[in-house]
């Protein structure tokens, strides 16, 4: 097992056309059983034609239908992802994982609260991961998104976090000492985003493949200290936990009211206390972080 | 991106917020003429400059005369203006803005930002105006009262209501006050603004709802839909290598440590920073080259980190990904020699082509340290600087 796919998952590239999406596109097909896991390719006018044998559909509701694909990744350029995400949540996937960096944040505002009504209204609730994110990976069976697949080895640690190469970092520690990774997952650095590190805790602990997990984090946001205050009442598998940020200056990345609103407990220092306090095992050196989840297990 | 306190209020006012009426000036000469033009017995000198905290630090006078406004004007225009915001160098003043006096008969804050948590647009309010509002929320959170938007509603005539009457605003200036609530929210979400601030916005004699300041900060990433808010960029506020970075698409922030550092990825660079303090110093910046460095990228980021004086040692992180650490590693080679490197260099690969990187790094003949772990380097660079 492992959270939120497998080798059986049927996937949509939404943008496969692009320059980024046929590139990762062809990185992903040469990942373990991603030839038969990438199914379909959506761009309304090249509907019918193929590419690396993937054929192209021109919507995400023909792809999902011709093809029986529950997921769909986007690299969509910036003005048109949103719309690409709010495509595919209408087309009741299960799960999307948007890979594009700098969508305007009032677009995410906008299609996330469109989701939420959608699943108040009774819709079919469709998750999102991202945006801004490098994706997730199950090792050995496949891989979404932009991660470099060499790196990984099939484990029994998860791994979550917002960026793309302090996820690596981990991955790559837990690599080198053997231990491997049951899913490794990034949840993206972009203040309104899907899946946040409170929900993949949930998968990892209802994973029974997953033994272990690595929780990194960074300053801005109430993600961390959720999933910890979560975790502490309910996790149930040892987590080593890294928050980035201690030295960055404050008020760089957002206006003080951003960080009033929630509370003031966004800094790397108050998320590393509250992690502690939730029973992680925090670490403020992020070479050891593989070691330190080997001592636990 | 930020903009200026004038420039703020002439958005506010297209959306139908009342600003003073009020004239931006580059020299004394147009301040005086625009005091004589706007008329009255009493005006406001204000510093335009991009950071906050403009009247403590003398950047902002009450003047009773045209004498007073030319005296006034002379003293701030060129002046370094010290603020909590602005460092202990402070901003050098290039702009005023002249501006009619108010009859302030009461402070309020009033703002709107996005929620992370909830995922909504917030509208604060409170009856705490003037203050630091940082200050306010530690002190006496419960006279902050908020607001929940879902974007595609907008904000409610009843709940502008509740805000306007739960800060205070008296009865017959309501209407007024869901105006103005109403006309910041719609400024916020159609300039794509990531922070718009009045405080404070006032209550005058006869029962006018003014905003005397506005502070606005907008989304980097919708910039390119909002052709009206670039115009209103000024280059001369914001950090020259900070700029000189951004040419090249690479991500800086000047620190005050003397390690600079080179690495890929935000959360990386941010974890770097982070593992050189813990093994005894500073950070220079923070650097982020991005996915896709070429020799030319790097080079550049190097200048920069070179053209700070305090610079002792350099640290490069890379995780190869997509990005390979040969790429990198010809561009370490190449920056190191067109810079004439004469500070101490650590290297930590990994990844992608990482022995190629490292064969590159040795056959060079430069003295590069080369690192295994994030703790190494940190250890390694310390120690070759001190």
């Amino acid at each position: 097992m492992s959270i939120l796919i497998n080798k059986d998952t049927k996937i949509i590239t939404q943008g496969i056309t692009g320059k980024t999406g046929q590139f990762h596109t062809e990185k992903c097909q040469e990942y373990a059983n991603g030839k038969n896991c990438f199914v379909a390719g959506v761009n309304p006018k090249k509907a019918g034609e193929s590419i690396f044998g993937i054929p192209i559909f021109g919507s995400v509701k023909d792809a999902a239908a011709q093809t029986g694909a529950t997921v769909s990744v986007v690299y969509v350029p910036p003005p048109g992802a949103a719309a690409a995400i709010w495509e595919a949540v209408e087309a009741d996937l299960d799960l999307v994982v948007c890979i594009t960096e700098g969508i305007p944040v009032r677009d995410m505002l906008v299609v996330r609260n469109k989701m939420l009504r959608k699943e108040a209204a009774g819709g079919k609730k469709t998750l999102l991961l991202g945006p801004n994110c490098p994706g997730l990976i199950t090792p050995d069976e496949v891989k979404i998104g932009i991660m470099p697949g060499h790196i990984h080895r099939k484990g029994r640690i998860g791994v979550v976090s917002r960026s793309g190469t302090l996820t690596y970092e981990a991955v790559a520690q837990l690599t080198e000492i053997g231990l491997g990774q049951s899913s490794a997952v990034g949840t993206g650095g972009d203040p309104i985003n899907g899946l946040k590190h409170i929900d993949i805790m949930r998968l990892f602990n209802d994973d029974p493949d997953t033994d272990a997990v690595i929780m990194i984090g960074e300053i801005g946001g109430p993600d961390e200290a959720d999933a910890a205050v979560w975790c502490k009442a309910n996790m149930k598998k040892p987590i080593v936990g890294f928050i980035a940020g201690v030295t960055a200056p404050a008020g760089k990345r957002m206006g003080h009211a951003g960080a009033l609103i929630s509370g003031g407990a966004d800094t790397a220092d108050a998320k590393l206390a509250i992690m502690e306090e939730c029973g992680f095992k925090v670490t403020r050196d992020p070479s050891v972080m593989g070691k330190m989840i080997q001592s636990l297990i | 991106m930020k903009i200026h306190e004038y420039q703020g209020k002439e958005l506010l006012k297209k959306f139908g917020v009342v600003v003073p009426r009020g004239v931006f000036c580059p020299t004394v000469d147009d301040a005086v003429k625009a005091a004589e033009t706007l008329g009255g017995k009493v005006w406001v000198v204000k510093a335009q400059i991009h950071a906050g905290g403009r009247g403590k630090g003398g950047g902002v006078k009450v003047a009773k005369s045209l004498d007073e406004v030319r005296e006034y004007a002379s003293q701030i225009l060129g002046m370094q203006l010290v603020t909590h915001q602005t460092g202990p160098a402070g901003q050098k003043v290039r702009r005023l803005l002249i501006e009619e006096g108010a009859d302030i008969r009461k402070e309020y804050y009033v703002a709107a930002l996005t929620d992370r948590a909830s995922q909504k647009v917030v509208m604060m309010a409170s009856s705490e105006g003037g203050m630091n509002i940082e200050e306010v929320a530690h002190a006496t959170p419960e006279k902050i009262l908020k607001a929940f938007i879902d974007p595609e509603d907008g904000l409610s005539d009843a709940q502008a209501a509740e805000l306007a009457t739960g800060i205070g605003v008296p009865a017959e200036s309501v209407d007024r006050a869901i105006a103005t609530l109403k006309g910041l929210y719609n400024c916020y979400m159609q300039t794509d603004a990531s922070l718009a601030e009045i405080n404070p916005l006032i209550l005058e004699g006869n029962g006018n709802i003014k905003a005397i300041d506005a502070k606005f900060n907008f989304d980097s990433n919708a910039l390119y839909r909002q052709p009206e808010i670039m115009a209103y960029r000024d280059l001369d506020e914001e950090d020259p290598d900070e700029l000189e970075a951004s040419k090249f698409d690479l991500s800086y922030i000047s620190l005050d440590g003397n390690i600079g550092c080179l690495v890929n990825g935000a959360g990386l660079a941010m974890a770097t920073m982070d593992t050189i303090k813990l093994f005894g110093a500073e950070p220079a910046n923070f650097l982020d080259v991005g996915g896709g460095a070429t020799t030319e990228k790097v080079t550049e980021a190097f200048q920069i980190m070179l053209r700070n004086p305090k610079v002792k040692g350099i640290l490069v992180n890379i995780f190869g990904g997509i990005m390979r650490c040969d790429t990198i590693a010809t561009g370490v080679v190449a920056a190191a020699r067109e810079t004439h490197l004469s500070v101490p260099l650590v290297v930590r690969m990994k990844g992608t082509n990482e022995d190629i990187g490292k064969q590159i790094l040795g056959d060079s003949g430069l003295p590069i340290i080369s690192a295994d772990s994030m703790a190494d380097a940190a250890t390694k660079i310390v120690a070759a600087v001190s």
